[in-house]
């Protein structure tokens, strides 16, 4: 048997009182796609991150083909062949591919040179990977796939054996994470090692040949993916039974609760980011809204919540809602029963430094049931907050606690708490469960079915196609600031809306 | 989680800090061959061991107290308001007009007008400043900078060419009427059978001046108000997400803070010199800058740390009389708490933090 590709062995790494990576082996095989899966705060970026030189680990070995290898910094792990394509890609928009690819790993102090090195190395890598991109287009030109294109290469030029890739799909479309996905085959074929880090079941089912679970900074399992299910993983995962599918009857709609018309959005920068979106929200239904980050949907949220002004016509209950001036900001529209979960929870939803309970009130401070005279009814919001904690099992379940010491998935259940208890008439939610772990992501999913079960509309954001699916009744695909179609969401799959989110118009409905 | 417990941030750090500047002066009055024992000793009986010298380091500290306020109120917004000196003078300004040309039936009615003179007239300079940041993105520390420069040009045009008496040489308003005279903690306390000095400033001014720490704590932490400025001085994002207008809030904010500097008028013109004359603030707001540092932006906090820069005031000023340490090293004196307590917070903080966490580490 061949040595392992990598090999580590028990590595520990702790920042302060908190141990991020718990004594965890690993082996993996040369050609092979090996997959790591946890959830958020699981160690996987740790792990990856001592692998790539960022930090040093307090304890352990690194193997690479056999050799021990001290790997202090991102030089070392280029040298001993690792490559690593960050969820952030870390490309100069202004430069040309083939300037980007060049970029850091440049011969003498002249460029040209290295350039037409480059040009000709990237043509052999092209012809051997199938990995075409035009080298004298700018990043700016170029769509997401591609510049994560231009990722892997910069890495192969570079040498790399064994490749990284740190959740790729996040900001792809379904079309492009399938190019991806067989650019990986591609790569493994010609005797690439790839790591493959995600949160995504399905990618790891899809894609890998081995997978490893991290729960709690511990290794908790390692299997051959071909004999192991999505349940079972998912289990490994949480540590207990979840349910992966959401649970409900079918929508009940009713009356027309929210009225879109002509809906035109123009940023701080002069750009037109909605460019006339027409859209009605029934009592009883949860409306998805899908489509790749950047595509109108945050400035749509944000124009509903009253966060920026537009042009057009909202109608809730069969009343105008102002979209500038006096009565278009987010008081106005809490005060119209529209509640507002925002997709940056921690930029807008809550305030880091304040306590648990001043984040309750975080929006609603002007509630009459929170004021004492000209003070504020410190107490009482503190009551209510115990019982919010309670009834949404927020842990730790103390008020004093700064939103920042919460978890993702616990920092979000105080954001929904606050703006499901609200009873609104309208439920606005932006990426309900980015960052947020599995078990709570079932839990919050669970309330925003029962607030549609009560009659109420919601109009869900997410750039995960999946939630979509499973959590919504009709789906709405965003492309470029305009609405490419709508479907019910048993109607559809994937591939349709995938092509949609491409922009690709599909038939009206 | 806390890296350290809350009584160390509050206590601990400002002492340590204290306790440097203090060893570092010490150096440095041994370096010009001077005793540091003898000058501690020296500004601790000028500042604290009379009742006299308790009557100026409170005099002083009632300033700072405003002062500080003014800074700590703005900094709950995210907003540096160096412009304290400038709203402290035209507070000024507000006072000698209310005491100068109403003839007040009693002090404590012109005290109460004048309070609000003095706010308004400091939270109408506060406000250019702050509608010039909230609607054109003017910074507020290069405007405010500027207002203090406008201000001083202002108070000269004004004391030279319309409060001066004619017949006087000096720039300086005529003195105000007996009648609002303040009392002075001398006259305050002797009816209560306690001796205090005669002759030291000290007024009922402090007593408005710690009336405002109270009142500053209530707007901050218990209304609604209070609970928008800290919000939107965490985040901008999170305050228009929560309906909470940037540019309502950053007028607003700026004029409390402007008041308050202002009510610093009330104090040094009307307690003390009963007049308005040139250069009236002697420095004060930038004092707050360092007060409200120090004190953590917390009304006690500026609330004690006004009286420790009350005590460096009137114990350097002793220092000067008494001793060859000239006036200038208090100046350097006051510089190093304020380098410590403030901008060098991090260098204390951070190896504490690591002391705190490794204690904890052990009793695990």
């Amino acid at each position: 048997m061949t040595a392992p590709a990598i090999e580590l062995k028990g590595i520990s790494k702790s920042f302060g009182p908190v141990q991020a990576n718990k004594d965890i082996s690993i082996r993996v095989a040369p050609g092979t796609i090996h997959g790591i899966i946890g959830e958020n705060g699981a160690g996987k970026s740790t792990l990856m991150s001592i692998l790539y030189g960022f930090y040093k680990a307090d304890k352990g070995e690194i193997w690479i083909n056999g050799n021990r290898t001290e790997i202090p910094d991102s030089q070392a792990a280029i040298a001993a062949g690792i490559g690593m394509v960050f969820q952030h890609f870390k490309l100069v928009e202004n430069f040309t591919v083939l300037e980007n690819i060049v970029l850091g790993a440049e011969d003498g102090g002249l460029l040209m040179p290295s350039l037409s090195k480059a040009r000709k190395i990237l043509k052999e890598l092209a012809a051997e990977y199938e990995l075409h991109v035009d080298p004298d287009k700018r990043i700016d030109e170029i769509g997401v796939g591609m510049q994560q294109r231009v990722e892997i290469l910069k890495a192969l030029y570079r040498q790399a054996d064994i490749l990284i890739l740190d959740e790729p799909t996040g900001v792809l479309t379904p079309p492009e994470a399938d190019q991806l996905f067989r650019i990986l085959d591609r790569l493994r074929a010609e005797g690439k090692t790839i790591i493959l880090i995600t949160h995504k079941l399905r990618e790891i089912m899809d894609a890998t040949d081995t997978v490893s679970v991290m729960r709690r900074g511990q290794m908790t399992a390692t299997v051959k993916t071909a004999e192991t299910s999505p349940e079972h993983l998912a289990e490994l995962m949480v540590g207990r039974k979840v349910l992966l599918r959401v649970d409900k009857v079918p929508a009940k709609p009713g009356k027309p609760i929210l009225e879109i018309e002509q809906l035109r959005v123009v940023d701080e920068a002069g750009v037109e980011r909605l460019k006339g979106i027409d859209l009605t929200l029934r009592a009883g239904e949860i409306m998805g809204i899908a489509g790749v980050a950047g595509n109108g949907q945050s400035e749509l949220l944000e124009v509903l919540g009253g966060m920026r002004s537009g042009e057009g016509a909202i109608r809730l209950n069969g009343v105008d809602l102002p979209l500038q001036g006096a009565g278009s900001d987010a008081r106005a529209r809490r005060a119209a029963h529209v509640a507002h979960v925002p997709e940056d929870r921690q930029s807008e939803g809550l305030i880091m430094g304040f306590h648990a309970w001043e984040n309750v009130a975080f929006g609603y401070h002007h509630a009459p049931e929170y004021q004492k005279g000209l003070l504020m009814n410190n107490a009482a919001l503190r009551a209510d907050t115990e019982a919010k904690m309670a009834k949404f099992d927020v842990r730790p379940p103390d008020p004093w606690l700064d939103a920042k010491s919460f978890s993702g998935g616990n920092q979000q259940k105080i954001v929904v708490a606050r703006e499901i208890e609200r009873n609104p008439d309208l439920l606005l939610i932006g990426q309900p469960t980015r960052g947020v772990d599995i078990g709570a992501i079932e839990f919050i999913h669970k309330q925003i079915v029962a607030l549609r079960d009560q009659g109420k509309a919601i109009l869900l954001v997410s750039v995960e196609l999946e939630e979509i699916l499973s959590l919504a009744d009709r789906v709405a695909v965003m492309f470029d600031g305009r609405i490419m179609g709508e479907r019910a969401v048993d109607q559809t799959d994937e591939k349709e809306l995938g092509l949609m989110m491409a922009g690709v118009a599909g038939e009206a409905a | 989680m806390e890296k350290m417990p809350k009584w160390a941030d509050v206590v601990l750090i400002p002492l340590i800090s204290l306790l440097l500047a203090a060893g570092l002066s010490a150096l440095v009055i041994l370096a010009i061959g001077e005793d540091p024992a003898a000058a501690v000793k020296l500004m601790v009986d000028g500042a604290l061991g009379s009742s006299y010298g308790w009557g100026y380091t409170l005099y002083y500290a009632t300033n700072f107290m405003f002062t500080g306020l003014a800074v700590a109120v703005a900094a709950h917004a995210g907003l540096f308001n160096i412009g304290g000196e400038g709203q402290a003078m035209l507070g000024g300004l507000g006072v000698a007009l209310i005491c100068l040309f109403i003839p007040w039936p009693h002090w404590t009615l012109a005290l109460l007008f004048a309070t609000l003179g003095a706010g308004l007239f400091g939270a109408a300079w506060a406000a250019i400043p702050a509608y010039l940041q909230a609607k054109r993105g003017s910074h507020i520390v290069i405007t405010t900078i500027m207002f203090n420069f406008i201000a001083a040009a202002v108070l000269n045009y004004v004391l030279v060419n319309v409060l001066k008496p004619p017949s006087s040489m000096d720039p300086a308003s005529a003195r105000f009427s007996d009648t609002i005279h303040l009392p002075t903690l001398h006259e305050l306390l002797t009816p209560l059978g306690i001796a205090f000095s005669k002759s030291a400033p000290a007024n009922v001014s402090l007593l408005v001046a710690i009336a405002a720490c109270l009142a500053v704590w209530l707007l901050i932490w218990r209304t609604p108000l209070g609970f928008e400025i800290r919000a939107f001085g965490k985040s901008e994002a999170g305050a228009r997400y929560a309906g909470i207008s940037p540019v309502k809030i950053t007028i607003i904010t700026m004029m409390i803070s402007g008041a308050l500097a202002g009510m610093m008028a009330i104090n040094n013109v009307m307690g003390e010199a009963e007049r308005l004359v040139l250069n009236a603030t002697e420095g004060a707001g930038f004092i707050g800058i360092a007060v409200a540092l120090m004190g953590r932006n917390h009304p006690f906090g500026v609330f004690l740390a006004a009286i420790l820069f009350g005590f460096l005031y009137q114990g350097g000023a002793e220092l000067a009389l008494w001793t060859n340490i000239p006036r200038e090293l208090i100046v350097v004196i006051q510089a190093l708490v304020i380098l410590f307590t403030g901008a060098l917070d991090n260098m204390v903080r951070i190896p504490l933090e690591r002391i705190f966490l490794a204690l904890r580490k052990e009793s695990n």
